[in-house]
């Protein structure tokens, strides 16, 4: 079975530019690795398998090639994780003003 | 077609005069000066038409709100009679929950009029959203340009918080790793689709942020019967500066102190790989603050309208931990949860307020939205993650990139001052140094002068004494 099947909400990875194409005057930790994108849309292709050639139509209805390399990706940024650091801020505030 | 890096970046005159609708020769005087009132003038829009466009978007009349509990909190730890009255413009209350809706408002109506189809912008940040919120609004396509991620394909919450937004609004979204480069990406993308550039530094971006001042000096009016003593503005680009003062003139406010904040990221270089992900602001730090007042156009335009020497009687620093502790305040005494980066004006009014009398009143003229990613815990927990430590402590501790300090308490606050005078010569001696061989004239001194808030004589004596040195 292919990984994903047209229609399918897809990412693409294009690399831009090889470290060698890169303006010289970079910081060298930004010209030694490639100039990267990442594009999201719809597969156009009939099916692909991660890491095949594919054209997506994007939210915009453009058509752009790059490296299939996500399948309905998901947004996994989050709320993080409580931090003793700020936990006490409010409670010690309110107590300066006399309203514990 | 030419694509490559070279032969795109050879025709960026060409492609940026055909996406602004903008011929920026006009405006040239010389090598050094242009006209900036006559470029601004030039979008032909009205200060009311612009308050029409942003009315029929939804966007502006936000609330100003008192914060009185924040208020009292910091007389608390002030002399005896110190502590102005702060009052916040709750900018979170924006369509796409930024003041950045002002700006893209009238550049979106701008770019439909004048029959392009779709926008593209580059931000990793609010002006992204707004962009796409607004085009979205009068069925303009939208591409944002972003850089996201680090070459580990590691990316701030933050910005993966506004890669979310801009698709939730239905941006074509490019996801780019770090580097200056994302500028040919604009121009390739540019003329590829034959959108409408909206940057961020042409005359109707700025246009839309005036109506901010404006609002906030008759908001002012009618709640304390007065305009600001003050005005506070988180400052990157310029524009955010520039807009808000050259409102507040327009309604009148003339002899408000106008001062910026940025957060200290000093030492953090802007376009390295490894510090991308160790610095916890992605905007609204020096990295951009410093820079682009040193030298305004070095933009995706020919000149910058964004111009905060201008404007600035003082810019100030403030740490990141500062901005997480206002940010958890704000949240706790005054019940408004909004994003941290929008609180690096209020952290800064913190210390600002405690120098200033009872019965003085500070404006800070914005707020953003928050949301997963953006906010002081998920924040906090991505900079651990990359080796920065996060520890409470006396803000004079904090290290860009290593060490966040989160207050102890809030008498520990304080400002870096920056001499807006050592700026001014950083500046000055930019634009001999880029204008090399050309001798300036007394026109260009003049524009000097305008452009920095100085005099003639400041801008000859600076000049005279760094080609005597």
């Amino acid at each position: 079975m292919p990984d994903a099947r047209k229609g399918d909400l897809v990412q693409i990875h294009q690399i831009i530019l090889e470290p060698d194409q890169r303006p010289e005057n970079l910081p060298s930790s930004t010209k030694s690795v490639p100039y990267e994108c990442w594009i999201k849309g719809f597969l156009l292709n009939e099916s692909a398998d991660l890491g095949n050639k594919v054209k997506i139509e994007t939210f915009i209805g453009r058509e752009i090639l790059g490296i299939l390399c996500s399948i309905n990706p998901t947004y996994d940024h989050n709320f993080g994780t409580p931090l003793k650091e700020l936990l006490t801020i409010g409670g010690e505030a309110k107590k300066q003003l006399g309203k514990t | 077609m030419d694509i490559s890096y070279a032969g795109t970046m050879s025709r960026k005159n060409e492609i940026l005069k055909n996406a602004t609708g903008i011929d920026y020769d006009r405006f040239e005087i010389s090598p050094v000066a242009f006209d900036y009132e006559k470029l601004m003038d030039s979008c032909n829009y009205s200060f009311e038409d612009a308050l029409k466009i942003l009315h029929e978007a939804g966007v502006g009349q936000t609330p100003l709100v008192e914060l009185k509990n924040l208020t009292e909190l910091i007389r608390s730890v002030s002399l005896p009679g110190k502590g102005a009255r702060i009052f916040v413009k709750d900018e979170a209350a924006n369509p796409s929950g930024s003041f950045k809706d002002r700006r893209a408002a009238i550049s979106i109506y701008h770019a439909q009029k004048l029959g392009y189809k779709g926008v593209v912008a580059a931000s990793s940040g609010n002006y992204g959203a707004a962009v796409a919120s607004l085009a979205a609004k009068r069925g303009l396509k939208t591409v944002i340009l972003q850089e996201v991620y680090d070459s580990r394909k590691v990316g701030q919450p933050e910005i993966l918080e506004k890669t979310r937004a801009c698709e939730a609004y239905g941006a074509e979204v490019w996801q780019l790793s770090v580097g200056p480069e994302l500028f040919y990406i604009m121009l390739r993308v540019l003329e590829d689709s034959q959108f409408f550039s909206a940057s961020l530094y042409v005359p109707t971006s700025i246009l839309g942020i005036e109506t901010l001042g404006y609002e906030l000096a008759q908001q002012m009016l009618q709640l304390v019967g007065r305009f600001p003593d003050m005005v506070v503005i988180t400052h990157a680009g310029g524009g955010n500066v520039t807009g808000t003062t050259r409102g507040l003139e327009k309604a009148g406010s003339k002899n408000t102190a106008v001062v910026g904040v940025s957060v200290d990221l000093q030492g953090l270089h802007m376009a390295s790989d490894s510090d991308f992900n160790r610095k916890s602001f992605t905007t609204g730090h020096t990295g951009f603050g410093i820079p682009f007042l040193t030298w305004p156009d070095r933009t995706d335009v020919p000149r910058n309208c964004a111009r905060g020497l201008r404007y600035l009687d003082r810019y100030v620093l403030i740490s990141q931990g500062e901005v997480f502790y206002t940010t958890e305040l704000l949240a706790k005494l005054e019940g408004m949860e909004r994003g941290p980066a929008g609180n690096t004006s209020l952290a800064g009014a913190i210390a600002l307020a405690r120098e200033m009398e009872h019965d003085q009143v500070l404006v800070v003229q914005e707020t953003e939205y928050t949301a997963a990613g953006k906010l002081p815990s998920s924040q906090l927990t991505f900079a651990k993650e990359n080796g920065v430590e996060v520890k409470c402590g006396h803000p004079r501790d904090n290290i860009p990139g290593k060490v966040i300090v989160i207050p102890e308490e809030i008498n520990q606050f304080r400002l870096e001052e920056l001499n807006l005078d050592k700026i001014r010569k950083s500046y000055f001696s930019k634009t001999m140094e880029m204008t090399k061989p050309y001798e300036p004239t007394q026109e260009d001194f003049l524009f000097l002068a305008e452009d920095s808030n100085s005099s003639i004589d400041y801008v000859l004596g600076v000049i005279q004494s760094s080609t005597s040195n």
